[in-house]
């Protein structure tokens, strides 16, 4: 890559994140994000407080901490995935046909950067700072559950990155649905593709409870094909992959735990599938006329 | 060697969906030359403009920029664009939007070069002006500025003035007389004849996706006739030219006429725009 391709991608990398920060996008996020943290760190004080006082006389046949904390933090997690999707979907709304149909897109593209380039450094631009964000919103959460109830996942880092993993497929699947769909349109299917897949992973859990194996079968495919469900039920399942007992089997049977672990082959395939969609939505932009 | 032309246009044709908007269409543009393109509204202009920028594939034909494929990476490089339909980001600032272009231009002008080009388009009191802030005139402007960064050798202005009072137009004016003295060739799509007619050296007429005329203003505005008064009233010759005067009136004189005014007639732009898009409006 050539050294004025690189300023051009830089430029437009840029440009993402001053759109962002001059459209107040960051700062509806940041205010919801502070919300959430504020709510959750009284949510995750009140119910380890009451657990406590719940748990004081029970047999130790369920650990009540571990389930209060695995279970807070998975709900923490899916609000860092919500808040994480909004912020991908936001940074990527209308890049391409909702630009091109305003005027906003043409004076760029007839630049020398050519549309693969300038489509990718807008992908950089907003999954680096949707996975920068939900790392940071998560190390918040950990650190809120570690000091309301001293408890802490499993594995710290595998979920963190199954979430920034995660809002990077959406934003490369979002900027997939600009090149073709109108900004309303876009928003409208991105979310809803969003809730399709979670619902889905929920199919899959309620599958695996009932020992139904079409439900089993049908979340499964869910996952590989919208591999961020894949990986977001990895991640909760990786908060509580140490766990045994009793307490384990009710954490991966409720709404917030995860039975599948995510395995060398669900990272590859969500590598693959999201250069593929990339790959994809390059292939519609270079062929669109603007 | 010869240079090869700036813009090359061969045998374009462009069809949406069954609907043939450029139906092989032939032009060249030389280097310093400024062209206008005139017709009506869906004739063809912006998706020629466009074509010529690679933001439209064309269905079949070949256009070249300085001898390179349109839409290539060293044609972009070449070439200067505005819109008739465009849009800034509201928050950049007048400076902010021509450093953004000169990067990814790779223009290495600088400071110097904002301040040279919002002089040319008359915004070098606006530099630090949001683009929201400002009118539609003075956006207009900030996009020619903008289609100058990097001091291309080509220029596709589409629409240029639609926007702006005739201040602004003035302004655009003797923009295009400086570039033109600066060796850059123009593509101006216009609906404004007097406008193409003042700046532009040649003119081209597009009519349902067909170059119909081309040539400069003067050849284009020939002659239409030469109109006698005679004692027996008024007879109009035709096609004559303004050389066929003297021989006309000699033979009237010799035929026993008595003379009393002799008027050349020219066609105006519009006369022949008129009659070359058939009275078409889109």
């Amino acid at each position: 890559m050539s050294s004025s391709t690189l300023v051009s991608v830089a430029t437009v990398v840029g440009l993402s994140i001053q759109e962002g920060v001059r459209r107040r996008v960051f700062l509806a996020v940041l205010v919801l994000t502070v919300a959430f943290l504020t709510l959750y760190a009284l949510g995750a004080h009140f119910a380890f407080r009451d657990v406590d006082q719940f748990a004081a006389g029970d047999s130790g046949i369920l650990d009540s901490r571990a389930f209060t904390g695995a279970t807070l933090f998975g709900l923490a997690m899916f609000a860092t995935l919500f808040l994480g999707t909004v912020l991908a979907i936001f940074l990527t709304l209308g890049v391409v046909r909702g630009d091109a149909e305003t005027g906003l897109l043409q004076p760029i593209v007839v630049r020398p950067i050519g549309r693969t380039t300038l489509l990718l450094a807008r992908f950089a631009g907003a999954a680096l700072l949707s996975a920068a964000y939900v790392v940071a919103v998560y190390l918040a959460a950990l650190a809120i559950t570690a000091l309301a109830g001293d408890w802490s996942p499993d594995h710290l880092l595998g979920p963190a990155l199954a979430l920034a993993l995660g809002v990077a497929i959406l934003a490369a699947l979002s900027l997939l649905a600009s090149t073709a769909l109108s900004l309303t349109a876009q928003g409208i299917v991105v979310f809803m593709v969003f809730g399709g897949g979670l619902t889905a992973g929920l199919l899959a859990q309620i599958g695996n409870a009932i020992n139904s194996d079409s439900l089993h079968t049908i979340g499964r495919v869910a996952s590989w094909a919208l591999p961020f469900e894949g990986l977001y039920a990895a991640g909760l399942h990786a908060l509580i992959s140490n766990t045994s007992g009793l307490t384990g089997v009710v954490l991966q049977l409720g709404p917030f735990g995860g039975s599948e672990a995510a395995g060398p082959g669900l990272i590859a395939w969500a590598v693959v599938y999201l250069a593929g969609v990339l790959a994809l939505a390059a292939v519609v932009f270079s062929r669109r006329d603007l | 060697m010869n240079e090869p032309p700036v813009l090359a246009v061969t045998e374009l044709r462009k069809a949406y969906r069954g609907q043939e908007a450029l139906a092989g269409v032939d032009l060249r543009i030389g280097p310093g030359e400024v062209v206008g393109l005139l017709g009506p509204n869906g004739a063809g202009k912006s998706t020629l403009t466009k074509i010529a920028c690679g933001l439209v594939r064309p269905s079949s034909g070949r256009v070249e920029v300085l001898g390179q494929r349109a839409g290539s990476p060293p044609a972009r490089a070449a070439l200067g664009y505005l819109a008739e339909l465009f849009r800034f980001p509201g928050w950049c600032t007048a400076t902010e939007l021509l450093r953004l272009h000169q990067r990814l231009a790779g223009s290495p002008g600088g400071a110097g070069e904002r301040h040279e080009l919002l002089r040319m388009v008359g915004l070098a009191d606006a530099a630090e002006k949001r683009v929201e802030a400002m009118s539609k005139g003075m956006q207009q402007r900030l996009g020619i500025a903008q289609a100058l960064v990097g001091s291309p050798r080509l220029l596709l202005l589409d629409e240029p003035t639609s926007a702006l009072d005739p201040v602004g137009r003035r302004i655009i004016r003797q923009l295009l007389q400086e570039v033109r003295g600066r060796g850059v060739s123009v593509l101006l799509n216009s609906h404004l004849l007097t406008e193409v007619e003042l700046v532009c050296d040649r003119v081209a007429i597009i009519a349902r996706g067909r170059l119909v005329r081309a040539g400069t203003a003067a050849e284009l505005e020939g002659a239409a006739a030469v109109e006698v008064e005679l004692e027996s009233g008024l007879r109009v010759f035709e096609g004559a030219t303004r050389e066929d005067a003297p021989r006309i009136v000699a033979d009237l004189v010799a035929a026993g006429e008595r003379v009393y005014r002799v008027e050349v007639r020219h066609s105006s732009l519009e006369d022949v725009y008129l009659e070359a898009v058939g009275g078409e409006t889109g």
